[in-house]
């Protein structure tokens, strides 16, 4: 039990840390990698309360795929950072008092949830009801219950890749591309030329 | 004891600091992403305590989608970004009034 | 006989709608054959139906057409109804507008809408025609709207000059004001006999006189009211006095139309109206001596402003105006049938009055004013011989003992006579008597004032005069100003230019044809129908048509009047022509009438002025009215309804669009921020609902 807490509260430190960092780091770079950072905390989170699988989809897609591609786009602009810092302090204290009224706020729900929702009566954390493995616990869900979904999220995935790509895609002027449509369309007439050439004698342009 | 409110306190705190991270870094695009990002984290954090403590294995369902959606969501808008950046040379979003009124 | 009365009503309006609907497909000359055909046809047919009544002793009748409303008790039908009153009227109308349509084919031949002035005038026709032959008052109302319509029509002729078109707007509405008593009469009549059919209602009127009404406490006599609100009709119709101000502005259309509206057939509508509706007015004491009144006030009125007149076609506007004031008050003392008779006989004469002016009008290339005139007998002798005849019928000259004069002088003088016999036992009729007396003397000085202004004296157009100039305080211009070409002041209509440039010309013969045919009526009509009108034979010939009271016997006491009575007009009349034969014909004094019009005097002043009628009625009615049509248009129709319903909605969206359009600030953090107050408020909600 006291394990559980200590590692509750160290990772749930680290993760609130990370995120302060996130915001307020001078280095972009350096605040994508403490987003890195909160993810792991994060997914070190929910191991502890046994969604095991879900953990490893966060280490897997959210920092293998989404942090790297911040990492990518941070370190391919050529911004002059320091210039884009300049209105932090301005803003301090206003963010800050909505953001704390919000928090404040959030406390406030989250007590009144504990003593009475219906989360209250239940004591331990139990990821995988039915007593199976948590990954085997969605499997069992997700692909029945919830395929819609699933296959709609497979959808937006799709809208997203093509999204991107049009959105960033740049015909380079002078990049040799097929154009399929082009050669199959050859025919013999255009493509080819017979040519008479006595021996000895090459080709004249 | 651990219990479900310490795992929502988590996500709230987790949940400002995103948001004041968007509120503090109206210049810097990109930590404006990355606050939306942590948001998203802490939702997802809420959602799996609820799951767990309420033996309901949807809220984790929800998480993955949640998850998807992120990354959807993290790749257009860095493609946007990019646009955006090819075509003004810096990406200062403080000045971006051009869709107003 | 009936097939032929329903042709004669019907030919009109045929051949108005052939030239009406197809005159620019069929030319003008075809479109001005049929409609002057068509009424020439018309008139014959009336001429013979008046003849079988006179001479030929042809009963009255009716012909039903059509049913038009039958509700409940209330019935109306189409039909034609042939009497004493109708027969006359009916040649009164036919031939004027016969020989109208005849003369407008000369005076309007530079015109380029003659089907449309043609068709006009047929229309025109077809409704007096319906007015006089209705046989209820839903046919006399339809005919006394459709001469109206055709009086807003032909007076509006050349409605591309402003001053007509406003002209013709002030004839309808002042009419209108008049239709709207004579409706109310109309209700009240079926309100207390339960019909409008004249064949019904006149057999009950005798049973039912004394039939009041209770009102706030007061008993009013029934018959009485109903009488006083179709007078009202009558008034609007005629120009009386208090409706009068829309006949003089009413010249503003063509000169032949002045002639047959406004001279010989839609003014008298009015007078026709009341000698119809005579037995219902012999039960009406109150009503009559209203009419009396009124009618004698007009005469005087509208003699006292054609003294000062300087417009020709005014100076005879006024005139018929003067006129019909005699006729209602003649009918007002019971003398309906002298009424009548100054109705046919007065048709004759100003018909051609107004055709001859339009001749000198014509001659004189639109020139209007009189004061430009002068020296035109030798240049236009026809015309001059006309408007004399013309001139010496409306002045009733004539000798009593012979009994014998041209046409004025029977009717008028019956008139006078009528109203000093009933001035006996009634002091409103010896009132009328005493304004009749004097106005035949004003009558006979304005009338031998334009003739001899126009015919006599020295010409004062073209080159010959320049005097003319120098009563308009050219004076001030210095003396350097010679030129013709300063315009005088007042009404001077049409073209300045060619008065100078153009001698006088006599008419052609197509409208010098009508002239001679009505100097011929004005001559002879009094003479050889006066016995049967208002003399020995007037039982037989009325035979029921006019209903006398019991009581009433004035027609009858006016031909035993003293002597000295019946000689009174025509001593007037003689004072009157001595006068202006002073003023406007002798030598030495060729200026005397214009220097006394520069005087100016406080008389002259108010009676150039119409007795500043237009004044009090724009300053009473027609800005109030028009206070009230601006208050309900511009502040209740566009502010408040428009206001706060179409454009009050649209400008209101408009600007909650705009103003929440800022909220749109392109500004991402803005966004941010805006959703971020929104979860708080959720929050804020979810807090202290759900507890």
């Amino acid at each position: 039990m006291a394990l559980q807490a200590i590692a509750f509260y160290l990772l749930a430190f680290t993760t609130i840390a990370a995120g302060l960092l996130v915001v307020s780091a001078r280095n972009p770079v350096h605040s994508v990698l403490f987003l890195i950072t909160a993810f792991f905390s994060a997914a070190g989170l929910f191991v502890l309360l046994g969604a095991e699988f879900l953990a490893m989809l966060l280490i897997v897609v959210y920092v293998g795929a989404v942090a790297v591609l911040f990492l990518f786009v941070v370190m391919m602009l050529d911004v002059d950072f320091a210039e884009l810092r300049q209105g932090f302090a301005q803003y301090l204290p206003f963010g800050g008092a909505v953001a704390l009224f919000i928090a404040v706020e959030m406390v406030m729900v989250v007590a009144a949830v504990a003593t009475n929702g219906a989360a209250a009566k239940n004591g331990l954390p139990n990821a995988s009801p039915g007593g199976v493995p948590n990954t085997e616990a969605i499997g069992r869900v997700l692909y029945t219950d919830y395929v819609f979904f699933f296959q709609l999220a497979g959808l937006v995935l799709l809208v997203a890749m093509i999204g991107a790509i049009v959105l960033t895609l740049r015909h380079k002027p002078g990049v040799k591309r097929q154009d399929i449509g082009k050669q199959i369309a050859r025919t013999p007439k255009t493509g080819m030329e017979l040519v008479q050439i006595k021996p000895g004698e090459g080709i004249s342009e | 004891m651990i219990g479900l409110p310490h795992y929502l306190v988590v996500a709230a705190i987790l949940f400002t600091i995103g948001v004041f991270g968007i509120f503090v870094n109206r210049k810097n695009i990109i930590v404006i992403l990355m606050s939306i990002e942590l948001i998203l984290l802490a939702v997802n954090i809420n959602l799996v305590a609820f799951s767990a403590y309420l033996h309901d294995v949807a809220g984790q369902i929800f998480a993955m989608f949640v998850l998807t959606v992120a990354a959807a969501e993290a790749a257009v808008g860095l493609a946007i970004l990019v646009t955006f950046f090819r075509n003004r040379g810096d990406i200062a979003v403080d000045d971006a009034s051009m869709m107003k009124g | 006989m009936q097939t032929l009365v329903t042709i004669l009503v019907f030919a009109p309006i045929v051949a108005a709608a052939i030239a009406g609907l197809f005159g620019r497909r069929i030319g003008n000359v075809a479109s001005q054959s049929v409609t002057t055909g068509a009424l020439i046809l018309a008139c014959g047919l009336s001429w013979y139906t008046f003849s079988q009544w006179t001479w030929g002793h042809m009963e009255a009748f009716t012909v039903h057409l059509l049913p038009f409303i039958h509700i409940g008790d209330f019935q109306a039908n189409w039909s034609i109804r042939i009497d004493a009153l109708s027969a006359t009227m009916l040649i009164v109308v036919t031939t004027v507008s016969a020989l109208v349509h005849i003369y407008s084919w000369g005076y309007m031949a530079e015109d380029d809408s003659k089907p449309r002035f043609f068709a006009y005038l047929s229309l025109f026709t077809f409704a007096m025609l319906s007015l006089v032959t209705a046989a209820d008052f839903m046919q006399l109302f339809f005919g006394w709207e459709g001469v109206g319509l055709a009086s807003y029509l032909l007076i509006g002729f050349w409605f591309k000059k402003p001053s007509a078109s406003a002209a013709a707007i002030k004839a309808f509405v002042v009419n209108r004001v008049g239709d709207f008593g004579f409706a109310l009469g109309i209700m009240t009549t079926y309100w207390a006999f339960g019909t409008i059919q004249f064949a019904e209602l006149f057999p009950q009127i005798a049973a039912h006189a004394g039939k009041t009404w209770e009102f706030a406490g007061h008993t009013f006599p029934l018959m009485d009211i109903a009488c006083f609100l179709l007078f009202i009709g009558a008034m609007g119709k005629s120009a009386q006095f208090f409706l009068h101000t829309w006949l003089p502005d009413a010249m503003e259309g063509p000169t032949p139309v002045s002639a047959l509206i406004h001279a010989a057939t839609m003014v008298t509508a009015g007078v026709y109206m009341l000698c119809l509706l005579s037995p219902m007015f012999e039960y009406a004491p109150v009503a009559k001596n209203i009419v009396t009144v009124i009618g004698a006030v007009t005469a005087l009125f509208a003699a006292t402003v054609g003294l000062t007149q300087n417009d020709i076609k005014r100076v005879i506007a006024y005139s018929t105006c003067s006129q019909l004031g005699y006729m209602f008050f003649a009918a007002g003392v019971g003398a309906y049938q002298a009424a009548m008779f100054h109705l046919f006989t007065h048709a004759f004469f100003k018909a051609l009055l107004f055709l001859g002016a339009g001749s000198v009008i014509h001659g004189m290339h639109h020139e209007q004013d009189m004061r430009r005139y002068g020296a035109l007998a030798k240049l236009l002798p026809v015309t001059f011989i006309a408007m004399t005849i013309g001139t010496i019928a409306i002045t009733g000259l004539g000798f009593p003992p012979l009994h014998l004069g041209f046409a004025g002088f029977y009717s008028k003088d019956t008139i006078i006579e009528a109203a000093f016999a009933a001035g006996g036992h009634n002091a409103i009729a010896m009132f009328a008597w005493v304004i009749g007396v004097l106005v035949a003397g004003l009558t006979s000085f304005y009338s031998w004032r334009l003739a001899f202004f126009t015919f006599n004296g020295k010409a004062r157009w073209g080159h010959d005069d320049h005097h003319a100039h120098d009563d308009h305080a050219h004076d001030a211009h210095g003396a350097a100003h010679e030129t013709h070409d300063e315009p005088l002041a007042d009404d001077g209509h049409g073209d300045h230019g060619h008065g100078h440039d153009h001698k006088p010309h006599e008419s052609p013969w197509v409208m010098l044809v009508p002239l001679i045919v009505l100097s011929i009526g004005a001559v002879a009509a009094g003479f050889v129908f006066v016995d049967y009108f208002v003399g020995h034979h007037q039982e037989e010939f009325w035979r029921g048509a006019i209903y006398n009271a019991p009581t009433n016997h004035v027609l009858h006491e006016a031909h035993e009047v003293a002597d000295w009575v019946k000689w009174s007009p025509l001593v007037a009349s003689l004072i009157g022509l001595i006068i202006a034969v002073y003023v406007y014909l002798l030598k030495g004094n060729e200026r005397l009438g214009l220097k006394l019009a520069e005087r100016k005097g406080p008389a002259y002043v108010f009676f150039y002025n119409k007795w500043f009628f237009d004044e009090l009625y724009d300053a009473t009615f027609v800005r109030f009215a028009k206070f009230l049509g601006d208050l309900f248009w511009k502040g209740g129709d566009q502010k408040i309804i428009d206001g706060l319903g179409p454009d009050g909605v649209s400008a209101v969206s408009y600007e909650v669009g705009k103003r929440t359009g800022k909220l749109q600030t392109g500004y991402l953090y803005h966004y941010a921020f805006v959703m971020l107050l929104g979860v708080a408020g959720l929050l804020t909600f979810a807090l202290y609902a759900f507890r």
